[in-house]
Order: C-alpha cells, then structure tokens, then sequence
C-alpha cells in the first residue's frame, strides 16, 4: 500500500475520491479520481452502494408485484420502466390491450419524460452554480407531479401499469388540466433557454467540454439523450415504436457536436417534441375499458422474452426467462445509466476536475438504476 | 486589430447574456404574486389532498361499526411485501353453521410501498386509501396498525 502511494506520488498523481456522498453526483456513487494536477487522469466508479438486489428479488413475485419494484430503478422514469415490464408480460401472452390504454400509457410516458428533463434541467443548473434553475425547474415539475397524482395517486413511485392495462382510468380533469399545462410549459420554456441555455458562463463550461465520439457512444451502449448527443440514433420510440409511437408525428433529436452542450440541447428540444406528441393525442383518446381482461394470476409461458422501451435516460430493457410458472425464472434488467456510466471514463478523461461535474450533470444518471 | 474587436464583442455578447438571465429573474422578483412556495405547517387546516392520494391503508367502517372484509386473505396473497396479515376466526352462525371472519387485520405502514395491489384485488372492496400524509411517529411500533375497528362487524350482504 505505501509502495503504491509512492508511486502515485512520483507520477505525480493522486487519488481522490468523489462521493459516495457528493452533491454532484446525485446519489450515492462513488468516483476514485486519479489526478495530476486538477486534470482528471482516470476514473474508476465504484457501484453497489445502494443495490437491492431487485433482480433477484424479482423471481419471487408474480409479474403484478414486480411492477411496484421496477418504479424503484430509475425512479424518475417510474411510468416507462413499468411499461417495458407490461409489454413484455403482454407480449408473451400475445394480448392485444384495449386503444385507450395504449394512448393513455403514450401520454403518461411523455408526461414522464417532461417532468424527468424538468429535473435533469434544475440539477444542471445546480450543478453549474445556478441556484436559480432548480427552483424554477422544481416549480414546473410540480404541475407534472399533480397531473400524476390527480389521476393516479402518487406522484414519484407511480406503479400505474398493470399487465394488461392500468391500474385506474383517468381522472375526469386529466385531458384539461394536460392542455393547460403545455400551454403554460410552452411559454416557460423559452425562459429556460433565456436563462441557462444562453448564459455565457454555462455555455464556456459546456462547449467543447466532455466530448464523445459517435463510435464510443456506440461502443459503450451510451443510449438515450447523451448518446443522441453524438450523433448515435437510438431512439427506441422511432426504431422499435410501441404504444401509439407509430402513430404520431415527432422528431428524433440528433446533435452531431457530442459535447456537454449537444446533450443539453438534445434534452431542451425532446421537451418540445414531448409536448408536441401528447398535444397530438390527448383529444382522440378513445373511448373504453382501461384494461384488458386478465386472469388474476399471470402465467407466462415457457420462454425467453425481452422487450425494450426508450426510458428518459436511455434504452431499458426487460429481459425475462420463464419456466411457465407464476414467477419469472430469471429476470434482467437493462438499465440505461449503467451503460452510460461506463462511457464516463472514455469522455472525462484528461478534461478539468470541474468539467467532470459538468460532464457529469449532462450524463444526468440515477444511481439506484446503476445499481438496482 | 480584430482579435481586440472579437474580445471586446465577446464581453459584451457575454454581458448582455447575464442581463437577459437577470430579467428572467428580476420578473419574479418584482411580481412575488407568481411565487407558488405552499407555506406548509401553516396551511395544514386549508390542504386538501387529491381524493386518489395514496395515503395508508385504511379499512372503513359505517355506521354500525360493520365493515366489508370477509377475512378471505386475498390482500395478503397479493402485497408484495408482506405488509398485510390477516388473521381470521371461526364463528358460529344462528343456524348452527360455522363460518369464517375476520380477527384482526394487520397492517404494517412501515413495510408498505403504495402500490394499491391490496386495494384493487380485494373482491368485496373492503379497504382504500385515506388522505392522510403525515405519518411520522415516534415509535415505530405505532406503524403497525389493526385495521378493523374493536367489536366491528361484518355488513350485511357482503359474503
Ligand atoms: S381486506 Fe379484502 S382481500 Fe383482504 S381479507 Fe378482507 S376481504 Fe379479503
Ligand atoms: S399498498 Fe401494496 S405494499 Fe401496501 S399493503 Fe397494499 S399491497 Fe401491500
């Protein structure tokens, strides 16, 4: 041990650590830098602090239990990891549920991914030294949260989904008080942009800073909006739609630049394309059950099935093995910010102590997702 | 020359994009009727949840101190964490018939994770969920909670 800090010595490099209890990274993960100077050599995250074991736990419970614990991963796309586990169950069953349902789950996953870019906005901010964003940001999301919780009750851990539907139909004021509040986020956003985006200081921190290139992105499994960001297509909602994604008329946002900045944009903008997909459908939800009609208990049959779904940070995906029993056999979960954490070396490296925690923020991971 | 003008014009870009910030900020500074801060403890007699608030479990009763639970288990069966314990016992009906009932019905708030799968499998809709959001104690055997009421009753009509 002391050979070894000798020799980080005479290298002239240090180790530090970075959490597990630091504000910038959100949760607890913990970072070992080692540093030369203020110049980030390299980084070795160290996982597990807040793992569950859910997989595992997962075997246990029947397929309408493991729901309830799939809100628990990245807790800010709650309603999208419910939904790769509905599809999944569904698909194997090969049910067809009802329209309404396939609209309303459309319109909560995008509500979903409003409300968790609102987040992502305020601890960017934070993170750069704005104070300001995270109660601006904070104030917006709030309207998301009692949209949910009109409807459904709770406002984070939503375990709305249900194989074969949802758990409760939409409160009578859901579609108004939706309309209301993308005409109200609508006129916000722009002061979004007029005082982060356009900010000289923000901007001198972010352009050009992190970058990563298409081919890593790809290499590492960087998915969703950071990997967007370099130019990599992967927006499950376009390549493999499911629900009424087919449906509706939405951009995917690419930025070739592959900086900090370029992830930022590609969040500012998906809130835009968000708003415009749910403004395409909340006046022609049809009418109907809001669930199919479903045995109490849930067998799959033998087999493999796996289903992905574009979550607010990435690809999710539900990998499911069962042996025709009650409980899945083996489930497992591909989690986006596990992926895109393991690109934080390649595109942190040599840059500035202080522009990991821009680089950071711009990956904007969760670590109960990392760790499940 | 034009290095000196790009520097010079860069302040001013860089300025100019702080006071676009501030007027962002200074709009809300001079219109404190757009704050939305909810001064908490104070309201407490004036909040008013969302009547699908998931707040605890909760079984109620009528008037008759009648409930709806059958003591059937299903609830049981169906929360993932083990939250609900019902016990049931054995009565004698009129008729000379024994029958089952409830006993006690526990519930361990400390254990429960909101996920309503109790409340919708029930098939006599015997709980819900109140609107109660304060729940701190300061034991935590307080949390585990018997939902039926004492000397509560079965309400006619629910089998
Ligand atoms: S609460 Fe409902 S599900 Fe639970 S034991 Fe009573 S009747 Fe059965
Ligand atoms: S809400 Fe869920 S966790 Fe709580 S008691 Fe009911 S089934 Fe169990």
């Amino acid at each position: 041990m002391e050979e070894d800090v000798l020799l980080d010595l005479e290298k002239e490099e240090y180790i530090i650590n970075m959490g597990p209890q630091h504000p910038s990274t959100h949760g607890v993960l913990r970072l070992v830098l080692s540093l030369k100077g203020e110049i980030v050599k390299n980084i070795e995250p160290h996982c597990g602090y807040i793992h569950r074991g859910i997989e595992k736990m997962c075997e246990k419970l029947t397929y309408q239990q493991i729901i309830h614990l799939t809100d628990r991963l990245d807790y800010l796309s709650a309603m999208i990891n419910n939904e790769a586990v509905c599809l999944c169950v569904e698909n194997a069953l090969q049910i067809e549920v009802p329209e309404r349902v396939k609209y309303i789950r459309t319109i909560m996953d995008e509500l979903q991914r409003i409300a968790s870019h609102q987040l992502w906005w305020c601890s960017f901010g934070m993170d750069l030294g704005g104070l300001t964003c995270f109660f601006y940001g904070l104030r917006d999301r709030e309207k998301v949260l009692d949209i949910f919780e009109e409807s459904i009750g709770s406002r984070l851990i939503l375990s709305y989904y249900t194989p074969g539907g949802l758990m409760n139909d939409i409160h009578p004021n859901f579609q108004k008080n939706v309309k209301k509040f993308i005409k109200y986020f609508r006129k916000i956003l722009p002061e979004y942009d007029q005082l982060l985006t356009g900010n000289v200081i923000m901007q001198e921190r972010c352009k050009g800073v992190g970058f990563l290139s298409k081919e890593d992105a790809i290499n590492y499994g960087v998915t969703g909006p950071s990997g967007r960001g370099s130019g990599f297509s992967c927006d499950i909602r376009k390549h493999a739609p499911y629900g009424v994604y087919d449906k509706v008329d939405f951009k995917e946002i690419l930025f070739n630049e592959g900086d900090t900045f370029a992830r930022y944009q590609v969040r500012m903008f998906e809130m835009r394309e968000s708003m415009k997909i749910i403004e395409q459908l909340i006046d022609n939800i049809p009418e109907g059950d809001y669930t199919a009609k479903m045995k109490p208990i849930i067998k799959l049959p033998e087999g493999e099935y796996y289903q992905r779904v574009e979550a607010c940070r990435g690809e999710f995906g539900v990998y499911i093995e069962s042996k025709g029993e009650k409980y899945p056999y083996r489930l497992k979960l591909r989690s986006p910010n596990f992926s895109n954490l393991s690109a934080l070396n390649a595109i942190a490296k040599n840059q500035k102590i202080a522009d990991l925690v821009a680089i950071g923020a711009s990956l904007d991971y969760v670590i109960p997702d990392i760790d499940r | 020359m034009r290095g000196f003008i790009n520097y010079l014009t860069g302040i001013v870009r860089g300025v100019w994009s702080l006071v676009l910030g501030m007027m962002v900020t200074g709009k809300y500074f001079f219109s404190p009727w757009k704050i939305v801060t909810q001064q908490y403890p104070e309201n407490r007699k004036k909040l008013v949840m969302y009547d699908r608030f998931r707040g605890e479990v909760i079984m109620p009763h009528n008037a008759n101190n009648e409930h709806k639970c059958t003591g059937c288990g299903i609830c049981e069966i169906n929360c993932p964490n083990g939250t609900i314990e019902v016990i049931s016992k054995q009565i004698l009906l009129d008729d000379g018939k024994k029958k089952r009932a409830l006993d006690k019905h526990i519930y361990r708030l400390g254990m429960c994770t909101f996920c309503a799968l109790c409340v919708k499998t029930c098939p006599s809709d015997a709980l819900t969920f109140s609107q109660e959001f304060e729940h701190a104690v300061f034991n935590r055997a307080q949390l585990n909670k018997i939902l039926n009421k004492e000397g509560s009753t079965l309400m006619k009509g629910v089998e």
